[in-house]
């Protein structure tokens, strides 16, 4: 299996539309002595057909930044959207709506029912949404993963990294309008985590989604288009055709940054 | 290890909650029965030890003693009470006669039950009062007109006391005044009889002859030996009468209460036995839930270095120290069912005296020991599947869903059982009395655990199949419900099971009865076309006045009285009846054979059934040769042949034939046919018209229907209530199924959740799962009831003929409707916990 290294081509944008974006977002835990600050007025917005990947250390509000923005988990302050939906008008039931039709999820682990096979886990969200999915779509994501022979297989009887191209064929499927990635190679080994960044890369490239990713991984933010980093919940720099040296070069002026290396962090988690 | 099992239990209090429920109310159910059965057993001896107290001789009708062979008919009367009276050591002499008094409510119906109408004797002693009786309002009975009742009576009747009060005792009513009110610890009263008062003299005339007396207390003075005083009052008593010591008397009752007792105790723990074995259901699969939850953390003990049978012991250990608590609180709870179970069999007609609850140490002893042993002995094959877990699954890096163990030989065995079961109740269906009882319990018990061992198997089209309605109905959540019934057969066959064993036995129960009931309404009097019949309580019968006058009275299309006659044709004994032979066909429905009716007139014209004709060989025209018992013969011909009726007897004659032959002319019943549209109003202005009398008693063709099978509808509703338990706890047990496997899929759900399972979707999968378990439970019970039932019925066919299986369907689709809504209720707590799982700790759990 082959696929593009990344930046052999300078990646543009076609539109500069905002898919999703957060304004003086703010995010607190406990109160008085106790209160701590997750994200303290972050403001960003993640363009349609980019792949943006969030970095920073442990703690710094990667993962929370990420939870706030994909409406599972409520803000202290600011505004997160989805589009053109403020997320913070609606209730858990228009929420979960909008996860359903418009969100993608990649999980770091337990991204698949056991009990479904690999096609039904893929069509699940649509399942749920009483929709079907298209298929040439369906199929052309099914072929792009690699997933063509494995579509009656129940999730145990695939391999971890088959199990995650499962988990992207699911957020593709649905078109959503932004996928989110936690990790999605923190519990793969690299071999595998290398092949599943390329699907992302090229789920961007070539079928035009819009990728959010979640990582403490220099290697795996090299794939993306554009790298943010966080520390104490504030983002404190970017970067754009990120190489995995720059990113790890940027890290290391972070406060609190000690990235460890990939090696060892392809099974470390973050949360 | 101690420790860690002690550890565990309170870790996992929440978890355990539902299996420690189970067993509390199984043992609850135990030791409510030992207090129960104490409580009564001492409430009975303490009311015999206070009515024997000063018994020291007790004299009552029995059989002739051995040994004297001179023929003594002399009568219990005051001559043989003064030679009691006068023997040494006798301190005083209690003589008493008693029967049945009917005494009327204001409706003139009988106050009391049939069995327990009782009229007696005041006896008054040296100070004027009765202790037998203590009077709490006026005073005794003195004189012929008087009559005392007890409290509940008088109140039926309405009437204070110095008013009146009507009463028969076997004959026309009478009037007597209202002198006083009497207590009574007489069992039959308190079980809904009435007790009658009168002076000693009206009581001999009323229940026995003038100067005559049917029993003897005799109380001793001190220090007198009972046994030679017994010996002496025996050697002055008429042959006909028997005298027993009160510690014999004592001895006797102590023993009849004990059989009493104890046969109401193992009754009750039959059923207290189903709800324990129930709940092993429950406790099996919550360990074998535990166990798998927790593999990760015994195979780490097992890498440190314990034991397997150390990881054995320690799941052992949590489990007994679980029984021991449930069960310790299961007492408590006892206590309050001890309570309960008096007041459920007094409602039901047993009559169970008040007292205390008696708690002995076997009862406290026996209900731990049980809870203990049950728990234990159900977390024995989970506490197996434990020692199997490999120190090296600890250092697996993702939990790896362990691969589902093959069903085949499970299977297997289910399939020999259950056929060994199915062929055994198929065999029993050969039998026609009650000889195949054993093969019927061995088949039923075969038949039972074979679907139990199959219930994995046959889940899994029955959840296909429901499943696809569930998809129909409800989309995805409807999917994802069936994929998590099946995910794990045995889990959910178990929860089912639990819940089948209740179905079956109230399935096969309420087939039993319902087909028993359909049988005595076929036994009922198919061929009577009267509206009503009338008849007395007593044996004297209704003078054939009665139906003269009933036939008079407005509204009454007809009235046929019905009287009959012994006799004897070539010495075998039979019955006449006799009545208005014109006006039989418009009371009962009679179809001939031959001859007509309107031929049977006078002293020489009979007419006989078609068995009667056959067995006797008798044709129209023959003679058939009648020897009454007043001596008499008799030789009509016989000029009709009809049908078998059972309103008829075998011989029908005009009273002409057989009057002449009784002791009194009395008719049995009165059939009465109303006129179109007064059938509503009658049973009051026959009663009236009858002067009140409570003896009367008229019965439509209802009641004359229900009389037998409202017996059995309050022995199947009691059943259904001590199945109830059983029922209850498998509920426990389709709610713990659901709360743990929503625990185990709290990643799963939380992902759902994310991708955009809204709350009510996730309720609604949690419910449907609930739904599809009890579904196939109750789909179970309710096969495996009916089979049975349809199976062991078969035994009834020669001492029950008209016993016909019947499917009760309106029935059983309130069971399954309720197993419905079962499965609704036990998915409430789970599916709400499920629903509230905040995703992001969901997502994030391990």
């Amino acid at each position: 299996m082959s696929y593009p290294a990344p930046h052999a081509v300078p990646h543009i944008p076609r539109s500069g539309a905002v898919a999703a974006r957060a304004t003086a977002l703010s995010k607190v835990y406990g109160q008085g002595e106790t209160r701590v600050a997750a994200l303290d007025s972050v403001s960003v917005e993640f363009r349609r057909a980019e792949f943006t990947a969030i970095m920073g250390p442990s703690g710094s509000g990667k993962s929370t930044l990420m939870h706030c923005m994909a409406g599972l988990d409520t803000i202290s302050s600011g505004s997160t959207r989805i589009g053109d939906v403020e997320l913070g008008s609606l209730g858990d039931r228009q929420l979960t709506a909008l996860r359903r039709d418009r969100i993608g999820f990649v999980f770091q682990a337990f991204n698949l029912l056991p009990t479904l096979s690999a096609l039904e886990n893929i069509t699940l969200p649509m399942d749920i949404a009483g929709r079907k999915p298209d298929p040439q779509w369906l199929q052309q994501v099914v072929a792009t993963l690699g997933l063509s022979g494995r579509l009656a297989h129940r999730p145990s009887q695939l391999s971890g990294g088959q199990q995650q191209r499962v988990a992207v064929a699911r957020a593709l499927t649905a078109q959503p309008e932004i996928i989110f990635a936690d990790e999605p190679t923190g519990n793969l080994d690299s071999r595998s985590g290398a092949e599943l960044l390329g699907f992302l890369h090229e789920s961007v490239r070539a079928l035009q989604q819009t990728v959010v990713m979640v990582t403490h991984d220099a290697v795996a933010a090299s794939y993306a288009d554009r790298v943010v980093f966080l520390a104490d919940g504030r983002i404190v720099d970017e970067l754009r055709e990120p190489t995995a040296d720059a990113v790890l070069d940027r890290m290391r002026r972070l406060p609190g940054g000690n990235p460890r290396t990939p090696a060892f962090d392809a099974k470390g988690r973050t949360s | 290890m101690f420790r860690t099992a002690l550890r565990n239990l309170l870790a996992h209090k929440t978890r355990l909650m539902m299996t420690a429920l189970a067993v509390l109310l199984g043992t609850a159910f135990v030791s409510g029965t030992l207090v129960f059965s104490d409580s009564v057993g001492s409430a009975f001896r303490d009311r015999m030890s206070k009515s024997l107290d000063d018994v020291a001789v007790s004299v009552t009708a029995g059989g002739g003693r051995p040994g004297t062979d001179a023929k003594d008919e002399r009568p219990l009367d005051d001559r043989v009470v003064d030679s009691v009276r006068a023997l040494p050591g006798v301190a005083a002499v209690r003589p008493s006669v008693s029967g049945a008094a009917v005494i009327a409510d204001k409706r003139n119906n009988p106050a009391g039950s049939e069995w327990g109408s009782t009229g007696a004797n005041y006896v008054p002693g040296p100070n004027g009062k009765d202790s037998r009786y203590p009077i709490v309002k006026g005073r005794g009975p003195a004189a012929e007109g008087e009559i005392v009742l007890d409290a509940g009576t008088a109140g039926k009747t309405g009437a204070e006391v110095g008013g009146t009060v009507r009463l028969a005792v076997d004959g026309p009513v009478m009037t007597k005044k209202l002198v006083g009110i009497a207590r009574t610890d007489d069992p039959r009263v308190s079980a809904g009889g009435s007790l009658a008062l009168f002076d000693t003299a009206t009581a001999q005339k009323l229940f026995g002859k003038p100067g005559e007396f049917s029993e003897l207390v005799v109380s001793a003075t001190p220090g007198t030996d009972q046994r030679k005083l017994t010996a002496e009052v025996r050697r002055v008593l008429p042959q006909s009468f028997e005298a027993q010591s009160g510690k014999q008397l004592a001895a006797t009752e102590s023993r009849m209460i004990d059989e009493q007792t104890s046969s109401i105790r193992k009754t009750l723990l039959v059923f207290a036995g189903i709800s324990l074995f129930v709940g092993v259901f429950i406790i099996a699969n919550t360990f074998t839930m535990l166990i798998a939850q927790r593999s990760r953390e015994i195979a780490l003990l097992r890498a440190v270095g314990a034991s397997r049978r150390q990881v054995v012991r320690s799941v052992l250990i949590e489990a007994g120290l679980l029984g021991l608590a449930a069960s310790a609180a299961g007492f408590v709870l006892g206590l309050g069912v001890a309570t309960g179970l008096r007041s459920v069999l007094n409602a039901t007609g047993a009559s169970l005296p008040d007292g205390p609850l008696v708690v002995e140490p076997t009862a406290v002893l026996t209900a731990l020991g049980v809870g203990v042993v049950v728990t234990v002995l159900a977390a024995w094959l989970p506490s197996r599947k434990a020692a199997r877990i490999a120190p090296v699954e600890a250092l697996a890096a993702i939990d790896q869903a362990p691969a589902p163990r093959g069903l085949v030989l499970r299977n297997s065995l289910g399939a020999a059982l259950t056929g060994l079961g199915v062929a055994t109740m198929l065999y029993v269906t050969t039998f026609k009395n009650s000889s195949g009882l054993q093969y019927a319990m061995a088949g039923s018990v075969l038949t039972l655990a074979g679907v139990i061992v199959l219930a994995p198997l046959l889940s899994r089209p029955f959840v296909h199949l429901f499943g696809r309605l569930a998809i129909r109905l409800s989309g995805v959540s409807g999917k994802l419900a069936r994929q998590n019934a099946l995910r794990n057969p045995r889990r959910t066959a178990a929860t089912a099971s639990a819940l089948m064993i209740g179905l079956t036995l109230i399935t096969g129960l309420t087939v039993a009865a319902v087909s028993a009931d359909r049988g005595m309404d076929k036994m009922g009097p198919q061929d009577l076309t009267a509206d009503y019949k009338v008849s007395s309580s007593s044996y004297r019968g209704l003078s054939p006045e009665i139906a003269r006058t009933l036939a008079g009275q407005p509204g009454v299309d007809a009235a046929v009285g019905l009287r009959t006659t012994g006799f004897q044709t070539d010495g075998h004994p039979s019955l006449a009846l006799a009545t208005d032979v014109a006006a039989i066909a418009e009371v009962a429905h009679v179809r001939m054979v031959g001859g007509s009716l309107s031929d049977v007139r006078g002293t020489s014209a009979v007419a006989v059934s078609e068995t009667f004709a056959k067995d006797r060989g008798l044709k129209a025209g023959a003679t058939l040769p009648m020897s009454f018992y007043d001596g008499r013969k008799a030789a009509p011909r016989v000029v009709a042949v009809y049908r078998d009726n059972d309103v008829l007897s075998s011989v029908l004659t005009a009273p002409a034939l057989v009057d002449p032959h009784m002791d009194k002319v009395r008719d049995d019943q009165v059939l009465l046919k109303a006129a179109p549209g007064r059938a509503k109003d009658l049973p009051a202005k026959i009663k009236e018209t009858l002067g009140g009398n409570p003896l009367v008693k008229v019965q439509s063709q209802d009641d004359l229907r229900r009389a037998d099978a409202g017996n059995i509808d309050d022995i199947l509703y009691l059943m259904y209530g001590l199945l109830g338990m059983a029922v209850v706890i498998a509920v426990i047990g389709v709610v713990n199924t659901l709360a743990m496997s929503v625990f185990e899929r709290t990643r799963e759900i939380g992902m759902l959740r994310a991708i955009g399972l809204d709350r009510r979707e996730v309720k609604r999968m949690v419910r449907l799962e609930s739904v599809m378990i009890a579904m196939f439970g109750a789909v179970l019970g309710v096969g495996a009831g009916v089979f049975l039932a349809w199976s062991g019925g078969h035994l009834l066919r020669s001492s029950f003929p008209q016993y016909q299986m019947v499917v009760p369907w309106g029935r059983i689709t309130v069971f399954l409707l309720l197993a419905l809504a079962v499965g609704v209720l036990a998915a409430l707590w789970p599916a709400r916990r499920a629903a509230k799982l905040d995703t992001l700790e969901a997502i994030g759990a391990q």
